[in-house]
């Protein structure tokens, strides 16, 4: 062979490699989900059901019908959710965004939550009773509590952290000590939380806040416990984001770089050599929960720090069961959840916008539901674009190694 | 009915599981199948069940040629198999077991549970099984088990009956018993094929014997053969491992076990009151017929299975390891390369690198604080993939991806760049290719000369004898003999069958 | 005999934890009690037999109740001690009492709508029923349903839009079932065919079912709810004769078609699932797939199938809830109901009447919050409504003793 044959069989090879690989996978089912949206907005359109009854004479009307319903939806969504251009401002032209980074600011934390028990073989549907735990531990710091400026929000975040925190070692030593399922453990522990959480919320002597009749809702959190603006007073977005960015960071660095890390995946991988290797499985089980619910702890303090309005048994905003979809479209990696987060969070923040011109928003939950559903399935997406097998080699590794100036063995 | 394979032979990629393998088993024989573990009776036997597809070969029951697609097909022209683990459902009753797949039904599908119970009933009655059909199998001791996979396959009209290492889970009593029921099937007629490589079993049943080794026949042998006769073809000659050794020299105790019992998973004792000693500087081989402790064993040394309380101690040096954890028999200075290295030596989706580090991840060169000292990592790594000769892309690929010698290879590096006093080693060279069985040995000579006690557990005799300096035999859960290496094969192969020398 | 005769311990937690339930009926029902009488109402106005009002002292009540609950934990005390496991009767009798009392306690100065309360029950676990029997069948057969949740939605939607766009009740409830059914083989594809993870998919495919539902509810139905979704509910039938027995009579057999569907289905499906060919195979293929394989049961077939039956089962579930109850339908309806469903699964553990039973607490915890609230409004309902959740706790960490799966649940199994 020639070394220019062998360069173009190690092109071939790295091409089939990408094409193999989770990222190539991940594009499309976006794209395919994104889709699935499009054909749920077009048969719902009236003109194009109209035009269909004379398809065969004039499909133009049909076909233009469904164009302009699908562009003016996805249209509408990036209005809301990146960039207005209809605004007269730019600082008003780019709230969208802002509102799609605090709205992502508690996907992204809880997704890394979730996130991180997929890491370790295990299936935390609890991300509700988590932040629900993390709520009422923040709730009370932020309205019974009367502390200076910064250190009262500072004390609130990690009460937040901590009763989240709580609730995961609770659930991994349940499950470490008696064999029971997570699964159904966390379903149990949400409900339980929330209603809880709602007589809590109900009685006057707990957290229901004063001059509050029957109603379940606390005051609004103080003044000084508030997460501040990050970009002054003219937009929502608070320092929940940073505090959101920190725990990606937190999470790379844990999962990436650390010993725990190490050992989380290595049980999560195959717990007979971890427990071969010295790991107690079993402890590892309590830890990573704990672990997985201090991140829901971040989206818990910003849920109840993040406005001055009182929080109610709803304001878990349903994030817990959302933070499954963003570990699973993000992979389970800091960076992967960190822009499944933004994805979702723009498809909360571009809501409104659709809601405006007709279209109803909730075609966004299908398109998040599919995009997960395809990502579910590798060997799905790989017969319907014919990608090919995961591949042997490793030439991509090879030539990152070689850029990286590492000594590459034989 | 008379079974006869002409010819079979089946591939896995490119190992040759069974090549070319003719056998004739004539209506009311016992015909025992004698080979070592891996020698290739498993396969020819599911081939013949109809779980895998010959590659070659044809299958003739009275000299009619059979294609069975599956099972079904299997059973439904005559042949029954009783598995090494059984097929039964725990928690059924013993005539659900028995009914399934074949059951008597009534209206709308309704299952005559009464006539599949009267069925056992009927079959236990003939051949005095003693088998309650209301019984739940879980609750059932394993030899009553086994009789229900027989009346399992009896139900179905067997006419051949295959029984698939089927001593292996029993007392001595219940081997008794069963042979007395092998006796009284042949007499009945069904022609049984008896697969083992228990020696003395097969001496005291079998009609005819055949002897396979790495997937071919090698010879065939009346039961009045001796057992020395058997054990050598059996195990064939002697292939050629040796590895340049100096004569050791043991130095400080490393290792003292002293009457230490053990139980398996199903709560037997496995190790029943062992005691031996290691030192520095010694090769200690611990022989032996798979499943007769060792695993059990290894794996009590280690911390993995508690030591039956109050039954002995196990000490390191002089530190009591008797009740520590894993972390902390390896922190006091073990090395382990345990004895199926996919399940509990690697993780496939690690990368090399990862995997050298992967018992090492407390405190150790890998790590800096809490983070791992990625650098320090890649050096490692690096180097040990130079010395240990890992053919790998890097350090980085997936260890899964590697061939089984160099994922071995990848263990023993780890556990022998670890700094240890005692290297307990279990099948270090199972399905490991030529090139690296001969390294590996190379490897753990090395370690006996710089001064660490070995404990190599092997079921290959071979290998037993090319490392060893002593070699302790089990049987049944005991150490039936402590002998030097210079004892002959057939003298370990009467200790390993139980015969004391 | 041939059967090894196995020394196992009976626990304490049985008797610990009635004996704990008892002391708190007899402390804070009775000793602490409220005062009042409990009018304990038999018979309904139309009722054709009519039955005197029952009329009892509320702590009193609790404290009879206490004591007889206490004596029964003596009895389970002294069943441990002789090593035999508490009698399901004295526990059946246990739970009665208990029910009983707090009935009581909550309607001091009050009447209890006796056959009001158990039939409501009744209607609102009928979903939770179905539910939980398509979690039996896709469960005993091997393969984990988290998706029973959005069954029920999928059923509730079709069964309302169907109904009302033609008219016929019939159809309405054949497209539920079938649309909950191919929901249920996109499930069982992606687990036997690609292997995927089954509680991954499970999840997923409820996002994907709220998903449309929302859309379509939104897009749809609110509109033009006249032509889309307004189905009204399934007639009332009365069973002549039985419906005319006290209590039993308007609970049981005077309800709609879905509730009835109810009561035939699961003692069907435990004769299916215990008496018969089918339910045998299914039941190997759950436990042991190899065994089940290696006596010529094909594996993937019978659970494609189990659990497709089983999502037919869970979408008239799902019809339950609007033709059978709310009679419109509403965003996210199923409330969770799905997720109950996989607990009482559990809880009963995977046997179809224990699981019926548990549902049925579930529903009665439902209407008790309600009534208790209108009774009684300063009792904090949400603890009442919280415990059917604690009790599943309670019982999956194995108080209330172990509760094993089908051993093969949720392992794909592949051919060797």
């Amino acid at each position: 062979m020639t070394k220019k044959e062998v360069n173009q069989d190690g092109f071939n090879q790295a091409m089939k490699e990408i094409l193999a690989g989770g990222a190539t996978r991940t594009i499309l089912s976006v794209l395919l989900g994104f889709l699935v949206g499009a054909i749920f907005m077009v048969i719902s359109n009236k003109e194009f059901i109209e035009g269909l009854g004379y398809f065969f004479s004039r499909p133009g009307d049909s076909l233009g019908a469904a164009w302009q319903v699908v562009s003016d939806g996805y249209g509408a969504l990036f209005r809301g959710s990146i960039y207005n251009a209809d605004a007269d401002t730019f600082e008003k032209a780019i709230r969208p965004l802002t509102e799609t980074l605090r709205l992502a600011t508690p996907l992204i934390a809880a997704g890394l939550g979730i996130a991180l028990t997929f890491r370790v073989g295990l299936f935390n549907i609890g991300g509700t009773g988590q932040l629900i735990s993390g709520m009422i531990f923040a709730t009370f710091v932020a309205t019974k509590v009367e502390l200076p400026f910064l250190l009262h929000m500072l004390v609130a975040v990690i009460a937040a952290i901590i009763g989240s925190t709580l609730m995961g070692a609770l659930i991994g030593f349940l499950k470490a000590r008696t064999g029971a399922h997570e699964v159904i453990l966390t379903i149990m522990f949400n409900y339980v939380m929330l209603y809880l959480f709602t007589f809590m919320l109900r009685e006057q002597s707990l957290l229901q806040g004063e001059g509050i009749i029957g109603n379940p809702k606390a005051d609004p959190a103080a003044e000084n416990s508030l997460l501040p603006k990050l970009l002054g007073d003219s937009y929502s977005l608070t320092w929940g984001l940073i505090l959101a960015l920190m725990a990606v960071v937190v999470y790379w660095w844990l999962m990436e770089r650390s010993t725990i890390g190490f050992r989380l995946r290595m049980v999560g991988f195959n717990p007979d050599a971890a427990k071969t290797a010295g790991v107690n499985v079993n402890r590892t089980y309590i830890l990573a929960m704990a672990l997985s619910a201090a991140f829901v702890g971040v989206a818990a303090a910003n849920q109840t720090l993040g406005t001055a309005i009182g929080v109610t048994p709803s304001s878990h905003a349903n994030i817990g069961f959302d933070a499954i979809t963003v570990a699973l479209l993000g992979g389970s990696t800091a960076p992967g959840v960190l822009m499944a987060g933004l994805l979702f969070g723009a498809f909360k923040a571009g809501s409104p916008s659709m809601q405006v011109i007709g279209i109803s928003p909730e075609v966004l939950g299908i398109v998040q539901g599919a995009i997960v559903l395809f990502i579910a399935a590798p060997p799905l997406i790989r017969a319907l674009f014919g990608l090919p097998k995961p591949q042997t080699s490793n030439v991509l590794g090879k030539l990152r190694s070689r850029i990286f100036s590492r000594k590459v063995t034989k | 009915m008379k079974l006869e394979l002409r010819g079979i032979t089946k591939r896995f990629g490119t190992l040759v599981a069974n090549a070319s393998i003719d056998l004739t088993v004539n209506p009311g024989e016992i015909h025992a199948l004698l080979g070592e573990n891996g020698a290739g009776k498993s396969t020819l036997m599911n081939v013949l069940y109809g779980l895998y597809t010959a590659d070659e070969g044809e299958i003739l029951l009275d000299d009619k040629v059979q294609k069975f697609s599956g099972p079904g097909d299997a059973m439904a022209a005559g042949i029954g198999m009783v598995h090494q683990h059984f097929m039964l459902i725990p928690v059924f009753t013993v005539a659900e077991n028995v009914a399934l797949g074949n059951e008597p039904t009534g209206v709308l599908g309704t299952l005559k549970l009464a006539e599949a119970r009267q069925r056992v009933l009927d079959i236990s009655k003939q051949f005095g099984f003693n088998v309650d059909p209301d019984a739940l199998i879980e609750d059932l001791p394993v030899g009553i088990q086994q009789r229900v996979e027989i009346i399992k396959a009896l139900s179905r009209d067997a006419k051949v009956l295959v029984l698939d290492e089927p001593t292996a889970v029993l007392t001595p009593q219940e081997t008794d018993e069963l042979m007395d029921i092998m006796r009284q099937l042949a007499k009945n007629g069904t022609s049984i094929v008896f697969i083992t490589h228990k020696l003395r079993e097969v001496k005291e049943v079998a009609d005819k014997i055949t002897v396979i080794r790495l997937g071919k026949v090698v010879g065939s042998a009346s039961p009045s053969a001796s057992t020395n006769e058997l054990a050598s073809l059996m195990v064939g000659r002697e292939v050629d491992l040796k590895v340049d050794k100096a004569p050791a020299q043991p130095k400080d105790l490393v290792l003292s076990v002293d009457a230490v019992s053990v139980l398996d998973d199903r709560s037997q004792r496995a190790v029943d009151s062992v005691s031996f000693e290691v030192r520095a500087g010694e090769i200690l081989a611990i022989a032996g017929v798979q499943g007769n402790g060792q695993t059990e064993l290894a794996e009590a040394l280690l911390g993995l299975r508690p030591v039956i309380k109050g039954s002995g101690t196990i000490k390191l040096g002089d530190k009591d390891i008797t009740e520590a954890s894993v972390k902390q028999v390896l922190e006091a200075g073990v090395a382990f390369v345990p004895e199926d290295r996919k399940k509990d030596g690697l993780v496939a989706e690690f990368s090399v690198a990862e995997n050298l580090m992967l018992d090492s991840s407390f405190k150790s060169r890998f790590t800096k604080g809490l983070n791992i000292n990625l650098k320090a990592r890649r050096k490692i790594a690096d180097d040990l993939v130079q010395e240990f000769d890992v053919r790998t892309q890097t350090s980085d690929s997936p260890a899964g991806k590697l061939s089984g010698g160099n994922q071995q290879k990848v263990v023993v590096a780890r556990e022998l760049s670890r700094e240890v006093k005692l290297l307990v080693a279990s099948q270090p060279t199972r399905g490991v290719d030529v090139g690296s069985i001969e390294f590996i040995h190379e490897r753990i000579v090395a370690e006996r000369d710089e001064g660490k006690a070995v404990v190599l557990v092997s079921t290959e005799l071979d290998e037993v004898l090319a490392l060893a300096d002593r070699i302790a035999v089990m049987y049944r859960g005991k150490i039936v003999g402590i002998v030097p290496p210079t004892t002959s094969r057939s003298d370990l192969g009467k200790l390993m069958a139980g015969v004391s020398a | 005999m041939s059967s090894l005769v196995t020394e196992t311990k009976i626990g304490f937690k049985a008797p610990i934890v009635m004996a704990a339930i008892g002391l708190v009926v007899l402390v804070f029902f009775g000793l602490l009690g409220r005062d009042g009488m409990a009018n304990f109402q038999i018979s309904r106005r139309q009722d054709a037999i009519q039955l005197p009002d029952v009329p009892i002292d509320s702590s009193l009540l609790g404290v009879v109740s206490g004591i007889l609950m206490l004596a029964l934990a003596g009895f389970s005390l002294w069943l441990t001690l002789r090593n035999r496991k508490t009698r399901m009767w004295s526990i059946s009798i246990f739970g009665f009492l208990g029910i009983v009392s707090l009935l009581g306690w909550l309607a001091a100065d009050n009447s209890v709508p006796v056959s009001f309360i158990a039939g409501t029950a009744l209607v609102l676990a009928v979903p939770i029923v179905l539910g939980a029997m398509g979690g039996v069948m896709s469960e005993r057969s091997g393969i984990t349903n988290i998706a029973i949740e959005g069954q029920l939605l999928t059923g509730a939607f079709m069964a309302a839009v169907v109904s009302t766009i033609t008219g016929s009740f019939t159809l309405g409830i054949i497209s539920a079932m079938v649309a909950a059914a191919l929901l249920s083989m996109i499930l069982a594809v992606f687990a036997l065919r690609f292997l995927a993870q089954q509680i991954i998919v499970g999840v997923v495919l409820n996002v994907l079912v709220i998903g449309v539902t929302n859309f379509l509810y939104q897009q749809w139905l609110t509109q033009d709810s006249e032509n889309t979704n307004f189905p009204g509910t399934l007639d009332i039938i009365k069973i002549p004769f039985l419906s005319d027995i006290p209590i039993i009579g308007p609970v049981l057999f005077e309800n709609r078609i879905t509730v009835f569907a109810a009561l035939l289905i699961v003692p069907a499906l435990w004769f299916v699932l215990f008496k018969t060919k089918l339910g045998l195979r299914a039941r190997a293929v759950g436990e042991h797939p190899l065994a089940a394989d290696t006596v010529g049961i094909n594996v993937a077939r019978t659970r494609f199938w189990w659990v497709t039956i089983g999502g037919a089962i869970a979408g008239l579930g799902g019809a339950a809830l609007t033709i059978g109850n709310a009679g419109a339908f509403g965003r996210e309806m199923s409330g969770g109901f799905g997720f109950i469903a996989l607990a009482v699964v559990i809880l009963g553990r995977w046997h179809p009447i224990s699981a019926s039973l548990a549902a049925l607490l579930f529903g009665f915890s439902i209407i008790l919050r309600v009534w208790a609230n209108q009774v009684s409004p300063g009792i904090p309902s949400d603890f009442i409504t919280m415990v059917p959740y604690v009790v599943t706790i309670i019982a999956v960490v194995g108080f209330v003793g172990k509760s094993r799966p089908p051993k093969a649940v949720a392992v794909p199994y592949v051919k060797g």
